[in-house]
C-alpha cells in the first residue's frame, strides 16, 4: 500500500460506528428516501421498461460516444456558446481559470457540480486567489463546514439540523441554538441572493447534453443553479463526456426516472434547458474526459459510465448507509463510487470495491440498470492482479487454496479445528479474531457431516 | 433421479444439521441422494476476496465430484450462486457448461423440479424468514423489493406448507444482514451493525426462530444472538422443512 494512501474505508467506517445513534439516525434517514422511492416507481407500471430504456440509449451513446460529441458541439457552437476540451481534471481547472481571468474578477458562484468536486476545482481556484462560493444549499453547507459533499444528491446528509444550526450561527450570524430549518433556509436565502447578485461568473453542472439541439438540461430543486447562471454575464457548465443523450425526446425517459430514483418525487422542480447565450451573456462549456475514455475501454466496466448520478445505489446500500459517505474517501462515494474510483487510481481506491457484501440491491435501483455489483466482484479480481493487495491476505488465502483443493488436508483441518475450538477456545476467542469481537463464533459440533455421512450411511 | 447433495465446507464441518435434514428431506420425498466423499469448498471465499486465479483447484474437484449426476443440490443459496456464475474449467469447459446448469439451491428444487405442494413438516413456531441477498438477487428464489415486478417467494412457499408455522412480518423484508464472505472480518464494525440491526427486525417482530436457505447469513446473526444472550435460535429451511411432529 502507498505511503500517500489515507485511512481505508475499514478503519473510516469502524470510526463512524462508534457513535451507534448517530449510525442509527443515518441509516433511517436513507432508508425514508428508499422508501419514498419504492412509493414513486410503484406508481408507474412502466418502470422496468423505462430502465430497460435508459440503459439501452445509453449503451448506444456509449457505443457511438464521439459521433455524438462531434454532433453536440457542432450544435453548440452553432447556438454561440464557446467549447472547451479538457482532457483532464488539471485542464478542465485551467480552462475555468482562464476564463475567469479573462474577465478580471477574483469570485465566482457555483451550483449542482460533482465533477468539480472530482476535479477538485475549489482548491485549485482558492490556491489561485479565486473565491468560490458553492449556492446548492447542502453544498454550501459542507463548503461551511470545510467537508467534501457525503452524497451525490443530498451532499450534507451527514449532518444534523442542529449541527447546520452551528455551522450558520458561527459563519452566517445566525442566533446560538437556533436549527429550525425555515429559519435556517431563509437564511442561506438572504446570504445567498446577496452571491447571485455580485458574482459576474456562474458555473453549472450538466445533468444531459443532448447532441440534437446542442442545449444542456440541468435538474434542480432549489432553483439556485438558475439564479446563479441567470444573473450572471458568464455563464460556464462543465460536463463528462458521458452526459450526451442523443435526442431531446429521450428527456422524456431520463427525466422521469432521475428524481423518482434520487428522491422519490416524479420530477426536480426545476428541470432547466440551457441552450444560448442571452444578448451580452457569455457561455461556455467544458467537456472533460478524466479517465472516462480510458473506462469506455475497459469492457467489464464501461457500463458504468451510464450513471445519471441519482444517488439511488447509496440510498439502498446498506453498508453505505452504516458507515457513511466520507469513508469512501473519494468525491463519489457509495456503491457507484466504489466502481468509477478505481479507474481514476486503482491503488489509492483498491479498498473500495471490497466495501460491500454483494448484496445486489444497488443494481436493482438503478434507474440506467449498471450491474454495479457484479462490477465491484470484477474489481476485486483486477485490483489483486494488479498487486494492490496485503501479502498476509495473499499468504491466507494461498492456505486457503492449498487446503480446499485437496479432501484429504481439508477433512483433517476441519477436524483440528474443531477439536481446538472444543479444548482451546481461547484460540479463537480472542480480540485477535475480528468476528469474536462482537459476535460468537458457532458452537463446534461433535461431528461433521461427513463423519456422520461414513457412519449413517457409509456402509448401504 | 439421482441427486449429488453438495455441503459446503462451513455447513459440514459447523452445521451438520442442516446437511442431514437436508439429506433426510429429499430421501423423503423419493429422491435418491448421493454425497460425493471428496468435495471441499466452491471457492466464492477465496473468488469474492479477488482471488478467482486461485479456485481452479476447487472448480476441478467440484467437477469431478458432481458431472455425472441428473441434479447437484446443496442448502446454500451462496455458494449455489458461486457455482452458476464463475465454475469454469480450461480443459473442460463443456462439462462445467453443464455443471453449471444444473445445480440448484434446495428450495428452488424442490418447488421448481420436484414441484412439491405439500409436506408433512410441523413446526408450531413463531419464525423469521431472512432473505439472503445470494439467494433472491442472485438465483431469484425470491422477488426483490426493489423492482416493480409481482411478488413471490420460494422459501416462503414451502413454509406455507409447515403446520403451526406463524411467519413474523419485518421491517425490511430484504436487507442485507451483513455476513458477505471476508467482508464479516475485513469491515467488522459495518457487517457487525448491519447484523444487529437485521436481527433486532426480528426480535421487535417476536421471533422465535430465525430461518433461511443459507447457512451463512444465519451464523452471522446467531453469532450476534449468542452474544447478546438471546435465547431466539437460528435454524435452516431445510431443518424446519424436515420437522416432524413429535
Amino acid at each position: 500500500m502507498s505511503a500517500m494512501q489515507t485511512k481505508d474505508h475499514a478503519e473510516l467506517a469502524g470510526q463512524f460506528n462508534t457513535d451507534e445513534n448517530r449510525v442509527d439516525w443515518h441509516d433511517e434517514t436513507l432508508w425514508w428516501i428508499r422508501q419514498k422511492r419504492d412509493k414513486a416507481v410503484n406508481q408507474l407500471p412502466e418502470w422496468e421498461l423505462l430502465r430497460e430504456t435508459a440503459s439501452k440509449i445509453k449503451e448506444h451513446v456509449l457505443s457511438n460516444l464521439s459521433n455524438y460529441l462531434e454532433a453536440f458541439e457542432a450544435n453548440v457552437l452553432a447556438n454561440g456558446i464557446t467549447v472547451h476540451w479538457a482532457a483532464d481534471a488539471k485542464e478542465h481547472n485551467e480552462i475555468v481559470h482562464q476564463i475567469i481571468k479573462k474577465h478580471g474578477v477574483n469570485r465566482m458562484v457555483k451550483s449542482k457540480s460533482m465533477l468539480t468536486e472530482e476535479c477538485h476545482l475549489n482548491e485549485y481556484l482558492a490556491k489561485n486567489g479565486i473565491e468560490v462560493i458553492d449556492s446548492d444549499l447542502g453544498e454550501r453547507i459542507v463548503q461551511l463546514a470545510k467537508e467534501p459533499p457525503s452524497h451525490i444528491v443530498l451532499p450534507c446528509i451527514h449532518k444534523k439540523k442542529e449541527e447546520i444550526g452551528d455551522l450558520f450561527h458561527e459563519h452566517l450570524g445566525t442566533p446560538a441554538g437556533v436549527s429550525d430549518p425555515q429559519i435556517l433556509t431563509e437564511t442561506a436565502r438572504q446570504h445567498l441572493r446577496e452571491v447571485f447578485l455580485t458574482r459576474k461568473i456562474a458555473l453549472t453542472g450538466v445533468n444531459f447534453a443532448v447532441a440534437e439541439t446542442g442545449e444542456f438540461v440541468v435538474c434542480t430543486n432549489e432553483g439556485n443553479a438558475d439564479m446563479g447562471a441567470h444573473l450572471s454575464e458568464v455563464h460556464i457548465a462543465s460536463m463528462g463526456i458521458e452526459k450526451i443523450i442523443p435526442n431531446r425526446e429521450h428527456l422524456g425517459v431520463f427525466l422521469r426516472l432521475l428524481t423518482r430514483s434520487a428522491t422519490g418525487q416524479p420530477i426536480t422542480t426545476y428541470s432547466s434547458h440551457y441552450k444560448k447565450p442571452r444578448s451580452g451573456q457569455e457561455m461556455h462549456i467544458v467537456i472533460v474526459d478524466n479517465g472516462r475514455s480510458v473506462q469506455l475501454g475497459r469492457k467489464d466496466f464501461r457500463n458504468s459510465l451510464k450513471c445519471i448520478r441519482c444517488g439511488a445505489c447509496m440510498n439502498t446500500c446498506p453498508v453505505y448507509r452504516r458507515s457513511g459517505g466520507h469513508s469512501y474517501h473519494n468525491a463519489i462515494s457509495g456503491p457507484i463510487g466504489s466502481i468509477l474510483a478505481p479507474n481514476l487510481d486503482m491503488e489509492e481506491y483498491a479498498d473500495l470495491p471490497f466495501a460491500s457484501t454483494l448484496c445486489g440491491s444497488c443494481s436493482n435501483v438503478c434507474p440506467v440498470k449498471i450491474d454495479i455489483h457484479d462490477q465491484l466482484y470484477k474489481w476485486r479480481q483486477v485490483i489483486v492482479k494488479a498487486g494492490y493487495t496485503t501479502k498476509a491476505k495473499t499468504a491466507g488465502m494461498k492456505v486457503m487454496e492449498w487446503t480446499l483443493s485437496s479432501p484429504g488436508i481439508y477433512h483433517a483441518a476441519g477436524k483440528a479445528g474443531r477439536i481446538v475450538m472444543k479444548y482451546a477456545p481461547f484460540a479463537v476467542n480472542n480480540t485477535l479474531n475480528p468476528w469474536y469481537k462482537q459476535r460468537d463464533m458457532p458452537k463446534p459440533p461433535a461431528e461433521s457431516f461427513d463423519e456422520w455421512y461414513k457412519k449413517n450411511r457409509g456402509k448401504k | 433421479m439421482t441427486v449429488g447433495l453438495f455441503i459446503p465446507c462451513y455447513i459440514d464441518q459447523f452445521y451438520p444439521g442442516a446437511a442431514i435434514a437436508t439429506l433426510q428431506l429429499l430421501e423423503k420425498l423419493g429422491v435418491t441422494v448421493v454425497y460425493p466423499p471428496k468435495q471441499t469448498c466452491c471457492g466464492q471465499p477465496m473468488a469474492n476476496s479477488g482471488y478467482e486465479h486461485l479456485t481452479t483447484g476447487c472448480n476441478e474437484l467440484f467437477i469431478d465430484n458432481f458431472s455425472d449426476f441428473d441434479y447437484i443440490v446443496s442448502p446454500s443459496g451462496s455458494c449455489i450462486l458461486h457455482i452458476k456464475d464463475h465454475l469454469h474449467s480450461e480443459g473442460r469447459e463443456n462439462q462445467a457448461v453443464q455443471v453449471r446448469r444444473k445445480v440448484y439451491e434446495l428450495t428452488e428444487f424442490l418447488t421448481d423440479v420436484l414441484k412439491i405442494e405439500q409436506l408433512d413438516a410441523v413446526f408450531p413456531h413463531k419464525v423469521g424468514l431472512h432473505q439472503s441477498c445470494h439467494g433472491q438477487r442472485g438465483l431469484k428464489i425470491s422477488q426483490m423489493t426493489e423492482l416493480v415486478a409481482a411478488p413471490f417467494s420460494k422459501p416462503l412457499q414451502l413454509l406455507n406448507m409447515v403446520k403451526g408455522l406463524e411467519l413474523i412480518p419485518l421491517n425490511r423484508q430484504d436487507e442485507c444482514c451483513g455476513f458477505g464472505g471476508t467482508f464479516c472480518v475485513a469491515e467488522e464494525a459495518v457487517s457487525v451493525k448491519m447484523g444487529v440491526d437485521r436481527v433486532s427486525d426480528h426480535l421487535e417482530h417476536g421471533a422465535e426462530y430465525i430461518t433461511g436457505a443459507d447457512m451463512s447469513c444465519l451464523m452471522h446473526m446467531e453469532g450476534i444472538l449468542r452474544r447478546q444472550g438471546s435465547n431466539v435460535k437460528v435454524l435452516h429451511i431445510a431443518e424446519i422443512l424436515n420437522s416432524s411432529a413429535q
